[in-house]
């Protein structure tokens, strides 16, 4: 399953730093972050939930990058 | 300009005007120091804490850290030295500009390319018991009809079924000659209805229509990365700690050896102003994206940064020749009067009428060439011959249109043409008159592109399935040196792996996307063109031509080429001046400006560099 977020970040360097955390984050398969859109573009594990997992890249995200935003 | 934006500029401001207007207090000691961090809070406030929040979160080294040991240790230095605290504050008010500068630019050109790539249709009308009712496009279902106004975006593609206008495809092939449709037309979304009421019938949904389709192209597109964005990503990833080392090693090792700890310190400091890498690692990415955004607008669409990186690199461009360079449709291309009585122009005439009926192909093109067929003669007793022709009575005489056996049938002696083609012979009453060749015709840019691209290195080779002759003729019409002919579509593919092992450098491929998916996604760059209502070619390739003006895949190598260029100027200057300042900084030779121009100056200049790449070479 693939979803599209808006997201709202200041810095090309932040959004590679986003991008590496969706990664990282359990329930996440793949992650692109397009700065110059302002989006990132979430693949899913099997049988997760969209949500609950995007709680949880979000809270990573803002833990490395204080003034990051994911539009849920 | 964001709310955002908006605040920091006021901040950027406040700072400065504080900063200026406290050069003129005349306090001493420690009360100038709290003076001083009045405007340094105000605009560092945020970096300040954001370096906190990193350092809490186990990320030391990112950007926000190095500028605030950088000013704290400024000032520092001033209290120790009783010294000046300008040069701390201005720091942090320098870089504040840049971000502000960044944030402001980037802001920019992303609404430019939005506004390039102004295509996506907000609604759809539909006909309702009152009136015309507005819906979003997402909800209309395959096979409903919607209604069009003049000066609305065709949302969903379709056919017309009702009225005719023209329209405007510029947004979508960068043509700005408006396309006339009627009833029965294929209509594609992103297109704007220019005069007319249309209805059209979709035949697709929204997120499979042509701009959807066209817009989730170009917004994927730097999501694949170049080796210029990998290699400033490795390169930001090394540069940075290693210039804090250095920093570091300058702060204490020189000092233990001949003392004088403020002037290394010093030193270490113009060294982490320095180091920040945001020119680079902002002005690349943004080269690519205004790059690919400057393309769309010329109705080229590139998938992906590290196409534009490979198109740039293009030593051999081999081309399909039904559909690329020729128009992939029959045409009459030119009409030979044997016999005195009977003209070009009657020949072609009487050869339309007794064609009338047909729907075979050369029936097709020879009406199209005699567009007033439906005159007041007479036709009748039309017969079709198989494997011969047609024969026909037009006012009273019997005319024959076919090939040559059917020539030879009827006893009229025929002549046969120099011209490559099919040939299409006529007699009238038993007397031959001529002949009318008809051919697939090349395109009108075909030439002068194969000499753009020769121009500009490339090696252009063509492939075709038509037999030698003709593949022959195309060629020395074309200016082609390199052609091979008698291709069946499995060896295309053969052929073109035989051209990607001889060639050297990177090899493109251009076709139609019809029977040639293969070669396009076997090449280095796959190239479709007149893709405009093609899924299969837009799937296929890498780079899309949206129509099929052959002159278009040299545009898109300049394009992609002076890109290039531009990142490469941008890495050149950014990492160049980023060393000349830190050896002049080791050296004591710049002081805490010149670290701010390394920075920020550079970071300007690479940004307004970069936005170059949005606008075309002409």
């Amino acid at each position: 399953m693939k979803k599209t977020y808006k997201i709202d970040v200041d810095c090309a360097n932040c959004a590679n730093l986003m991008e590496t955390e969706a990664k990282k984050t359990a329930g996440v398969k793949d992650a692109v972050v397009n700065f110059m859109t302002l989006k990132m573009k979430v693949e899913f594990d099997n049988g997760v939930d969209a949500k609950e997992v995007m709680g949880r890249v979000r809270d990573n995200c803002k833990r490395v990058e204080k003034d990051c935003e994911i539009f849920l | 300009m964001t709310p955002k934006q908006r605040r920091n500029l006021i901040r950027i401001v406040t700072a400065a005007a504080l900063l200026i207007g406290l050069n003129f207090v005349d306090v001493g000691g420690v009360g100038k120091i709290l003076l001083y961090l009045v405007p340094y809070a105000v605009v560092g406030y945020d970096i300040v804490l954001k370096a906190i929040h990193g350092l809490k979160n186990r990320r030391p080294l990112d950007e926000s850290l190095l500028m605030t040991i950088a000013t704290v240790g400024a000032f520092a230095l001033a209290i120790h030295d009783g010294g000046d605290c300008n040069e701390a504050v201005a720091v942090m008010l320098f870089y504040q500009i840049g971000e502000w500068f960044q944030s402001y630019a980037v802001g920019r050109s992303r609404k430019n390319i939005a506004a390039l790539m102004d295509i996506r249709p907000d609604y759809a009308n539909i006909e309702s018991d009152d009136g015309l009712e507005q819906v979003d496009p997402d909800d209309v279902e395959i096979g409903s009809v919607i209604v069009v106004q003049p000066g609305e975006k065709i949302p969903i593609d379709g056919v017309v079924v009702e009225g005719s206008s023209a329209l405007n495809t510029v947004a979508l092939t960068g043509e700005s000659l408006p396309r006339e449709v009627g009833v029965d037309s294929e209509v594609v979304s992103g297109c704007i209805n220019l005069n007319g009421v249309i209805k059209i019938r979709t035949t697709k949904d929204f997120g499979e229509s042509t701009a959807s389709k066209i817009l989730e192209l170009v917004e994927d597109a730097s999501s694949r990365k170049s080796k210029s964005e990998d290699f400033i990503a490795r390169f930001a990833r090394i540069y940075t700690p290693a210039v804090v080392i250095c920093a570091a090693t300058l702060a204490i090792v020189p000092a233990l050896i001949v003392g004088d700890w403020g002037t290394w310190i010093y030193r270490a400091l113009i060294f982490l102003v320095i180091s920040c890498p945001c020119a680079l690692v902002i002005s690349i990415p943004l080269s690519f994206f205004a790059g690919i955004g400057g393309a769309s607008r010329d109705g080229i669409l590139i998938k992906g940064s590290n196409f534009l990186e490979t198109l740039a690199n293009v030593t051999t461009v081999v081309m399909d020749k039904t559909g690329t360079l020729t128009r992939g449709s029959f045409e009459v291309d030119a009409v030979h009067s044997k016999h005195l009585d009977f003209d070009e122009e009657k020949l072609l005439h009487l050869a339309a009428h007794v064609e009338r009926y047909s729907t075979h192909p050369i029936a097709n093109s020879l009406r199209k060439a005699y567009p007033n067929e439906r005159d007041d003669c007479t036709v009748s007793d039309v017969e079709e011959i198989a494997g011969r022709g047609i024969k026909a009575t037009v006012n009273g005489q019997i005319v024959c249109v076919g090939n040559e056996k059917f020539m030879d049938d009827i006893g009229a002696e025929w002549k046969s043409c120099y011209k490559v083609g099919t040939v299409i012979h006529v007699a009238v009453d038993g007397l031959y008159a001529g002949h009318i060749v008809i051919s697939d015709t090349v395109k009108k840019n075909s030439a002068a592109a194969v000499r753009e691209l020769n121009a500009s290195g490339a090696n252009v080779v063509m492939l075709t399935g038509d037999s030698e002759q003709i593949a022959a003729n195309v060629a020395g019409e074309l200016g082609i040196a390199d052609y091979r002919s008698e291709l069946l579509p499995a060896d295309k593919v053969t052929e073109f792996e035989r051209i990607l092992a001889t060639s050297k450098g990177t090899t493109a491929f251009v076709g139609d996307g019809i029977n040639d998916a293969p070669v396009l996604s076997r090449a280095d760059v796959g190239i479709a063109m007149g893709a405009l209502g093609s899924d299969a070619a837009i799937e296929a390739a890498d780079v899309v031509l949206m129509d099929d003006d052959p002159l278009k895949i040299s545009r898109a190598i300049k394009i992609s080429r002076r890109c290039l260029a531009i990142v490469k100027q941008n890495i050149f200057f950014a990492i160049g001046v980023k060393i000349l300042c830190l050896i002049l900084g080791a050296g004591g030779l710049a002081n805490m400006w010149a670290a701010i121009f390394a920075d920020v100056g550079v970071m300007i200049l690479a940004v307004l560099n970069a936005i170059r790449c949005l606008v075309a070479p002409k």
